[in-house]
This record gives structure tokens, C-alpha cells and sequence, in this order.
């Protein structure tokens, strides 16, 4: 029988790392072929872990009795959530951080370069068919290079740094497969509402999300990403994309016979298969406040709103601030909107400065943030208050998201989010 | 097995982890200090008012969205005894596990029980509320040794030869 792209890529970790048992809490005999429901210790290829709970990882880890890391050189430290410090308490984050990175011969840490999910894939980090772990939920971005990542606690994350092992139960997988030409202002946030408004918040719960289909194929690496940071909204453990040459040229490296392999077999047992036309999809936001609370755009036409936000590790990419720099060049946004950008990462605020994007959009009138998680976690400028409507990019709309629990959040893609800066409420691209 | 008697409090479906506890709070210093804002974006009340051994009963998707561990840690600390919830998210339900935060499912009981009720947990068995018997699950065992050690912690003192933390 054949595998799915989580049973194969899990299958190879196991067997590669056969003889290298590192001290997993309990090492579990799996017979090959792995499958769905079996509960395995995979090794780690590398693991992320964030300002926000850096302290707690520190402190977990030497409760357990760990006096050093597995591998320095697999662990990537990223503070992204508290730049630049908004509370004064932020800045214990960075010197327990810092102190932690020194003692224990971290190399890899970010203090200023963008967004972890970002930069964990643009940095060369995670590559295809690599076991990935991160102390954030939207870990599942690297899905979108092929690997198999997931989002876990910080108690976890400090078992994994002293043993390089993680168990893990091997999710059955739901295959989504687009075929088609997406209309125009259709973007792959646009699939990605749609799907969870098909699925619900809890719909792939534990499971993996594999996608395939001729609209896969042909979106750039960016777009896949977008789609892979938001499986978690369904529930997913994570999700998954065959590494191909735009993921080689993204990665910068040459695909090797069974990177090209890492997908499911024609004889794979799936949970489900969802099936859709990429000419069907239309543009689609999520309502306040459930990220499966997805409804066309043009219904929503003529809400009023007081602000736009276009960033995110969802949607705050080189394409994304393209995409609204196109549709706000040579206008200017509505006088009764604020519309803040925020670049992912420093190299792509560097390639939107050279480019002229960011002077297209200054000139519209937004305010360009530094690169970092900004509003999207309500830990920087911009947080709205009891009534105001906001347009986003980002990943969720829950209650208190970005500011007090009144305030009520649309996400949609950067067109949508763009054409509503422009008229001052929400608008049919 | 363990069997206790709890008031409970009733929450809804997707119950995240934004209202279990919000973003702004995730820095202050210790879980104690961050405990009294739990649930404040839905009911900011609720947490001043849970008393030691209280339980929560909650729809689906308990524990839906972020990664933090202080939304466990946090119920943990309130003293809640147990979460009873139709399903849980996946990192939040781990999440529980390694602080030795009890979890059960049961599909019915939160569309039956009224807050304020006392019900009967039979811990790894059924829960009676209203003169009525619903059954629960047993977890998986390699969960069950992590609870058994007393959280991940203490299972990986043990693995390293440490005596467990009091």
C-alpha cells in the first residue's frame, strides 16, 4: 500500500536516524511502512524558538537537568513578537535570551531581521523533507518548502533541545487538490479562507493538509506559504507541498531524486479529498470574530472601517506589498482610514525600498512599520479600540487580537485589504 | 481511580487561547502574576471568581490557536481541577499533558450541565451530572506515563537522573 506525504517523509527520519537513539522518553518500535495513528519519535532537523517564550524554554530546560544542547547549530532563536519592546517587562525576553544564546554556544539569532516564519524559510533554515519544530503555532509555514513542521509548547521545546527527539502520532491526511487558473484579485489567502470556512476551525484537527493540483503548481513559493501558516486555523498539525523547482530555487539548492519523491502515493489512504476549480474561488474574508467565519467580499461591501493592516507572517511578503502597491499607485487611501504596512522580514523591506514599493505606498498614505509581528499579536503601534473595524492580512481575528475585545477584525488578502485602504470600506476588487 | 464532586463554569465552542490568555499579559513576570487575566476578553470576571476544584465544561476546539503554554499553565494555577471540553485543539491538549493538566472529552455533557451545577468525575470512566452516567476515554499510555511522572519535566529529570522537583 502506498503512503502519504507525512507517512514517507516521517518513514525516512525514522530510518535514517535508525541506529542514532538519543534518549527519547520512550523509543517506539514502528515496523516500516509507517502509517496514520502510529505513535513515533522522530529526530529533529531544526527548531525555533521566539522571544515571547524564550525565557520559559530557559528556565524548563534546566528544571529538567539539561546541561547543554543537543546541537547548537539546529536551534534558532528569533525575537520577533516584542520588537521593539512596547512593555518595559519585553526587555527581560531579550537579556534572558541573549544570556541563554551565550551560555549554551547558540549561534543563530535574529534581533532585528523580520518575522521567525519569515526568516526560518528566506534564511535557508528548514529545506525539504526536514523535521521542524517552533514555540509558535504558525510553525506550519514550512510546509510550504516541503518539510514537515508543527508548532509546540515551551516545556517541549526544552525536551527537544536536550534530546534532539520529539514523539510525535502521524496525522491521517486530508489531500486538498486545485486545479485551474484563479481569476484575477483572487489570491492564495483567498484559498486558504475559503478552505477553512469549508473545513471549520477544528475541521483538520490533528491531521495534515497535502496539496496538490496545477494552481499548486503553479504558485510561487510566497503564495504556498501563505496557505501553510493558516492550516493551523483548520486545526492542522500541518501542511504540506511537494518540493519542486521553484522550491529549489527558493531554497537555493539542487533537489535531490527523493526530495522530488515527497509526495503521496496514487494509492495513499486519505481521511478525505477536497476537490475545487480555482476558477470558482472569489474573493472572501473572515469575519469577526472566528477565522471560519468566511464570507464573499461582496457581501460585506460598504462596511465602513478605520483601519487596514497589510503585513503578518501571513501576508506581509515582497508579492504582498506588490500587490497592494499596485492597486494604491498614484491614489491616495481614504482620509478616514490608517493604513500600516508591515515587510515580514528586513530583506524584503530592503527589496520593496530599492524596488520603489514602499514610496508607492508611503505616497498612498501608509505608514510603513519595521518588520517584525507588529498588530497582528496587538504587541506594537496600531492596536484599535471598542468598536473600530479593522481590514487585515493576518492569520487570526480572535477577541483582544489587536486591541480590546470590541474590536472587530476582517482578514482577507493585501488586494482586499488595499481596495478597502482606498475607499474607506470594504469593496469588490 | 480518581472520583471528585465540582462547580462547574460553561463556556462555548473555540474557546482560543487569545481569551484563555491575551497576548498583552504573556510577558509579565510569573503565571501567578499573569492568572487574574484569564478569560478576560470574554469574561473578564470569571477569573477572580473560580474557586479551588472548580471545573470548566466547554463546546468544541477548546484551546484553539496560539502555542503558549501559559493557557495551560494558567488554568493550572486558578486551581481548576479538570477541563472538560466536546474536543480540544492539538498543541493546547499536549500543552496540558506536560504541565499534568487533566483534559477529558465527552461529546454531551455541555449541552446538558447549567453553570453553577455540581457534577461527579469519575476519572477515566464517566462523569454523572443530573442523575445520568456519560462515559469518558481513556488516554493513550505513552500520555499516561507522562501524567504518571508528573508532567514532561519531571520525565525528563527522571530520564537524567535527577530526583523529581517537589
Amino acid at each position: 500500500m502506498g503512503q502519504t506525504f507525512i507517512e514517507k517523509l516521517v518513514d525516512r527520519n525514522i530510518n535514517k536516524n535508525s541506529s542514532n537513539h538519543t534518549g527519547a522518553l520512550s523509543d517506539s518500535h514502528v515496523t516500516a511502512p509507517v502509517k496514520a495513528g502510529d505513535i513515533v519519535t522522530v529526530h529533529v532537523d531544526r527548531v525555533m524558538i521566539h522571544d515571547i517564550f524564550i525565557p520559559f524554554v530557559a528556565e524548563k530546560f534546566e528544571e529538567m537537568g539539561f546541561s547543554k544542547l543537543w546541537d547548537p547549530d539546529k536551534v534558532v532563536l528569533i525575537y520577533d513578537h516584542l520588537v521593539p519592546a512596547s512593555q518595559q517587562d519585553d526587555v527581560r525576553h531579550f537579556k534572558t535570551g541573549d544570556a541563554f544564546a551565550e551560555k549554551y554556544g547558540m549561534k543563530n539569532v535574529h534581533r532585528s531581521d523580520g518575522i521567525c516564519h519569515q526568516l526560518m524559510t528566506e534564511a535557508g533554515y528548514v529545506k525539504p523533507g526536514n523535521v521542524v519544530f517552533g514555540t509558535d503555532s504558525h510553525t506550519t509555514t514550512y510546509g510550504c518548502v516541503g518539510a514537515f513542521s508543527s508548532g509546540i509548547g515551551y516545556t517541549e521545546m526544552a525536551s527537544i533541545l536536550g534530546t534532539g527527539t520529539m514523539w510525535i502520532k502521524v496525522p491521517e491526511t486530508i489531500k486538498v487538490n486545485i486545479e485551474g487558473e484563479l481569476p484575477e484579485n483572487v489570491t492564495s489567502k483567498d484559498i486558504i479562507l475559503t478552505l477553512i470556512g469549508d473545513l471549520g476551525a477544528d475541521g483538520a484537527t490533528y491531521r495534515a493538509l497535502e496539496f496538490t493540483g496545477s494552481t499548486i503548481e503553479n504558485m510561487t513559493v510566497a503564495s504556498r506559504m501563505t496557505i501553510a501558516n493558516m492550516a493551523i486555523e483548520a486545526g492542522a498539525k500541518c501542511a504540506l507541498f511537494t518540493p519542486d523547482e521553484k522550491t529549489a530555487e527558493y531554497c537555493q539548492i539542487e533537489l535531490t531524486e527523493q526530495e522530488k519523491s515527497l509526495k503521496g502515493d496514487e494509492d495513499a489512504v486519505y481521511y478525505k479529498t477536497m476537490t475545487y476549480k480555482a476558477e470558482e474561488f472569489v474573493p472572501v474574508m473572515a469575519c469577526p470574530s472566528q477565522v471560519d467565519n468566511i464570507k464573499p467580499v461582496e457581501q460585506l461591501a460598504g462596511i465602513k472601517i478605520d483601519q487596514v493592516f497589510i503585513g503578518s507572517c501571513t501576508n506581509g511578503r515582497y508579492e504582498d506589498l506588490e500587490a497592494a502597491a499596485r492597486i494604491l499607485e498614484g491614489k491616495t487611501i481614504s482620509p478616514f482610514v490608517k493604513l500600516i504596512v508591515t515587510p515580514a522580514s528586513r530583506k524584503i523591506f530592503i527589496e520593496a525600498t530599492r524596488s520603489g514599493i514602499i514610496k508607492t505606498l508611503t505616497a498612498a498614505g501608509a505608514v510603513v512599520t519595521h518588520p517584525g509581528c507588529g498588530l497582528c499579536c496587538g504587541r506594537a503601534g496600531g492596536i484599535l479600540s471598542d468598536g473600530e473595524k479593522v481590514v487585515a492580512t493576518n492569520n487570526r481575528n480572535f477577541l483582544g487580537r489587536m486591541g480590546t475585545s470590541k474590536v472587530e477584525i476582517y482578514l482577507a488578502s493585501p488586494v482586499s485589504a488595499a481596495m478597502a485602504a482606498l475607499k474607506g470600506e470594504i469593496t469588490l476588487p | 481511580m480518581e472520583t471528585f464532586k465540582s462547580k462547574v463554569w460553561v463556556l462555548g465552542d473555540d474557546i482560543d487561547t487569545d481569551i484563555i490568555i491575551p497576548t498583552d499579559y504573556l510577558a509579565l513576570k510569573t503565571i501567578d502574576d499573569m492568572k487574574q487575566y484569564a478569560f478576560s476578553p470574554l469574561r473578564p470576571e470569571l477569573a477572580g471568581q473560580i474557586k479551588e476544584g472548580d471545573v470548566i465544561v466547554a463546546g468544541k476546539n477548546f484551546g484553539c490557536g496560539s502555542s503558549r503554554e501559559q493557557a495551560p499553565e494558567i488554568i493550572k494555577a486558578l486551581n481548576i481541577k479538570c477541563v472538560i471540553a466536546k474536543s480540544f485543539a492539538r498543541i493546547f491538549f499536549r500543552n496540558a499533558i506536560n504541565n499534568g493538566l487533566l483534559l477529558i472529552e465527552n461529546p454531551d455533557l455541555h449541552d446538558v450541565v447549567k453553570e453553577g451545577q455540581e457534577i461527579e468525575v469519575h476519572v477515566n470512566h464517566y462523569i454523572k451530572c443530573n442523575g445520568k452516567e456519560y462515559p469518558i476515554a481513556s488516554l493513550p499510555q505513552n500520555l499516561v506515563d507522562i501524567i504518571n511522572a508528573g508532567g514532561l519535566v519531571q520525565a525528563m529529570r527522571k530520564r537524567n537522573g535527577l530526583e523529581p522537583i517537589k
